[in-house]
């Protein structure tokens, strides 16, 4: 009872990079609460999902096998939360800010009466005054998040509903395994118990789903472009450096609807948060909704030709010039530098 | 064949173009300094809806928003695109809601509205970026939703069948009616249909607007009904006030912080050759290169 829950988004038997980021953040409020990690798995090919889940610290695996449960679809999933959480009361339910998660999470919240933040980019643990009612509530989850456009960030908490539920977008919190030997429980529910057959009423008549190839997520160095690099064409110069270096080729919102770069490569509050090694921003202003996605580099150089660019006041290095005459010179010292 | 469809549209601070004097010194957002418009993507749901009207004569479309008086501004706006009909939910009881609270004012109007096959609205506000709106009101009136369209292909014999942009792909689903539907930006841009329609429904008023303004061309507003903007308040749609506005609402701000960023000291280096080259030599010695 009163558990920490996090949805498992599962295809083809893997659960998702977002899960286990979850996992890891549910894990660490457990911990801090005292209470237990839970996770609900539905769908199919759920042989191995016990192996990934435990070592993130999972103390009890709720499965729901079948085979009309995947792909997903938005009213059975439903039903297995509400009816789940009737039951099982936990205090917060964390789910993946993505396209699923941002489909199901409103339903269920809807359904419960709870409250649902999204998009959180951080969530923690403490305690509540409401001044008026002279009430103290402990140990509230804090749901974090941009809002305005990212021009403010809004704590959120959920005083009196349960579940606290928030969804959050992959790449936000870290994954870490908690111990690879842990072993949780295992809970099976028989389906029919939670779904009615009319929760089957909307049907995928086709699918197409592309494995993307583009990983900018986990690429230790990223170049990324901006509107400054002024063309599709430049942009070759940040292909031909990260070739070199290892590296991903990110870009800002504006270059990406410039067309310079494909959508995927976005980086930022509504594309992908990143945490390289290295994060070399070219031709890139630093709008807060930009550095939202790479503020934790470990260290980030601009190439700018603006000495003012709000960018460079969170750089390590500042190199002020145009990115057509910078980048070449790095190519060449580089290719003179490494064996 | 015809269809009455409900189109959810917002009037939205216009988030994008926030300037320095958007924000107050206390940290708040001075949304007075800051543009109102149609949220985007319920733009897009609007073109949704006209098509399916293009496509059907005789179709209905009721615009409904929830928001302060001037949010009738969104129903001229849908009237002059092309929608038939609007439908302005303002009260002070409905004023702090969040996500949950909107959603079931929103749906107690959609309740009262009554006939409808189809309900449409954007994927998210770009003034919270929620995305849950939609897929909150489907749960309210218990009927299934297809959220992040991208285009309707087929609507009839009860059934509706969309186009889904997923994060790398496409699904086609069909889904009984009534069902809501939530369009995503990437959806055709909406066309108005007819220029004249901007003449037709300019004077187009609430009863508050007219009040307000001492408009009393009373033969006018009697003699051409449509001019008159429906406006409801809580009781007019029979909702709790409980489940109304801020108390209504599951979650509260705590507290709103000013976004600043730990500035770093930064080695300043210029385009020059050594600069280069010294820099491109420190990455590689410290390994972060190479
Ligand atoms: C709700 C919302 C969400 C958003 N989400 C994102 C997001 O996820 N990611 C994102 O990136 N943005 C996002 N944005 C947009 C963001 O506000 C900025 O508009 C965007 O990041 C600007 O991109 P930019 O820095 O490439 O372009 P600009 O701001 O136009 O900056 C171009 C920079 O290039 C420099 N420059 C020009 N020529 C050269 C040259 N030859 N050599 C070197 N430097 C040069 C200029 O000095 C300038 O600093 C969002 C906005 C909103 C409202
Ligand atoms: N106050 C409102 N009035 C009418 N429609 C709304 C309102 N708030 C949200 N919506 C609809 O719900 C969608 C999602 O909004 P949100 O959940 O706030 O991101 C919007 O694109 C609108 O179509």
């Amino acid at each position: 009872m009163n558990n920490v829950f996090v949805y498992l988004e599962i295809d083809e038997g893997v659960v998702a990079d977002v899960s286990l980021e979850l996992l890891t953040k549910g894990r660490s409020l457990a911990n801090q609460l005292g209470c237990k990690l839970e996770a609900i798995a539905a769908g199919d090919k759920l042989d191995s999902i016990e192996k990934q889940v435990f070592p993130y610290g999972v103390d009890v695996l709720h499965v729901f096998y079948d085979s009309r449960l995947s792909p997903y679809t938005t009213l059975p999933h439903t039903s297995i939360l509400v009816n789940l959480f009737k039951q099982e009361k936990p205090q917060i339910c964390l789910m993946g800010a993505t396209i699923i998660g941002r489909d199901l999470g409103p339903r269920v919240s809807s359904a419960l009466g709870s409250g649902l933040t999204a998009d959180c980019t951080s969530l923690e643990i403490g305690n509540h005054e409401e001044k008026k009612l002279g009430k103290v509530y402990e140990n509230l989850l804090y749901q974090i998040r941009p809002a305005f456009g990212g021009n403010i960030v809004a704590w959120i908490v959920n005083p009196d509903h349960r579940p606290q539920m928030a969804t959050v977008r992959e790449g936000v919190m870290k994954k870490e395994i908690y111990d690879p030997n842990y072993k949780g429980e295992i809970v099976e529910h028989a389906v029919s118990d939670y779904v009615k057959d009319t929760d089957f009423v909307v049907s995928i008549i086709d699918r197409h789903i592309e494995k993307s190839k583009i990983n900018i997520k986990n690429s230790p160095i990223i170049v990324s472009g901006g509107y400054g690099v002024g063309s599709k064409e430049n942009f070759q110069l940040l292909y031909d450096l990260a070739d070199l270096l290892g590296a991903e080729v990110g870009a800002s919102r504006a270059a990406v609807d410039a067309g310079f770069a494909e959508h995927e490569r976005q980086i930022g509050q509504t594309g992908v948060t990143v945490h390289p090694k290295v994060y070399i921003a070219c031709g890139i202003s630093g709008q807060i909704q930009h550095i939202a996605g790479m503020q934790d580099s470990s260290l980030i150089i601009s190439i700018n030709n603006d000495p003012n660019a709000p960018i460079n006041s969170i750089a390590d290095y500042v190199i002020t010039g145009e990115i057509e005459k910078v980048i070449p010179k790095m190519i060449k010292y580089y290719k003179k530098n490494s064996k | 064949m015809t269809f009455n469809i409900i189109v959810l549209a917002k009037q939205v601070p216009d988030t994008r173009n926030v300037g320095k004097d958007a924000m107050k010194a206390d940290g708040t957002v001075n949304r007075a300094a800051l543009p109102a418009i149609f949220n985007p993507e319920d733009l897009n749901a609007l073109e949704q809806a006209l098509e399916i009207k293009d496509q059907y004569p005789g179709s209905k479309i009721t615009v409904l928003t929830m928001g302060p008086g001037r949010a009738a501004d969104i129903l001229r706006e849908g009237l002059f695109r092309g929608a038939d009909d609007g439908v302005l939910l303002t009260d002070r009881a409905f004023a702090g809601a969040d996500t949950l609270a909107t959603s079931y004012a929103l749906s107690m109007a959609i309740r009262k509205i009554g006939n409808f096959d189809i309900i449409i609205s954007g994927r998210q506000a770009i003034d919270g970026d929620t995305a849950q709106v939609g897929p909150q009101v489907a749960e309210k009136l218990g009927i299934p939703q297809v959220t992040y369209a991208e285009e309707i292909l087929n609507i009839g014999d009860g059934k509706v069948r969309v186009k889904r942009r997923l994060e790398n792909g496409v699904e086609i689903v069909e889904s009984p009616l009534p069902a809501v539907v939530t369009v995503n930006g990437t959806a055709r841009p909406c066309r108005p249909r007819n220029a004249k329609l901007l003449q037709k429904y300019k004077h187009a008023k609430t009863i508050t607007e007219r009040q307000n303004e001492n408009i009393d061309y009373i033969d006018i507003y009697s003699s051409r009904p449509y001019l008159n903007l429906t406006e409801w308040s809580v009781v007019d749609v029979n909702a709790d006030v409980q489940q109304c506005g801020l108390s209504g609402s599951p979650t509260k701000v705590k507290k709103i912080e000013n976004v600043v960023f730990q500035a770093k000291e930064s080695k300043r280096l210029t385009d020059n050759d050594y600069d280069i080259e010294e820099l491109i030599k420190e990455l590689i010695e410290n390994h972060m290169i190479g």
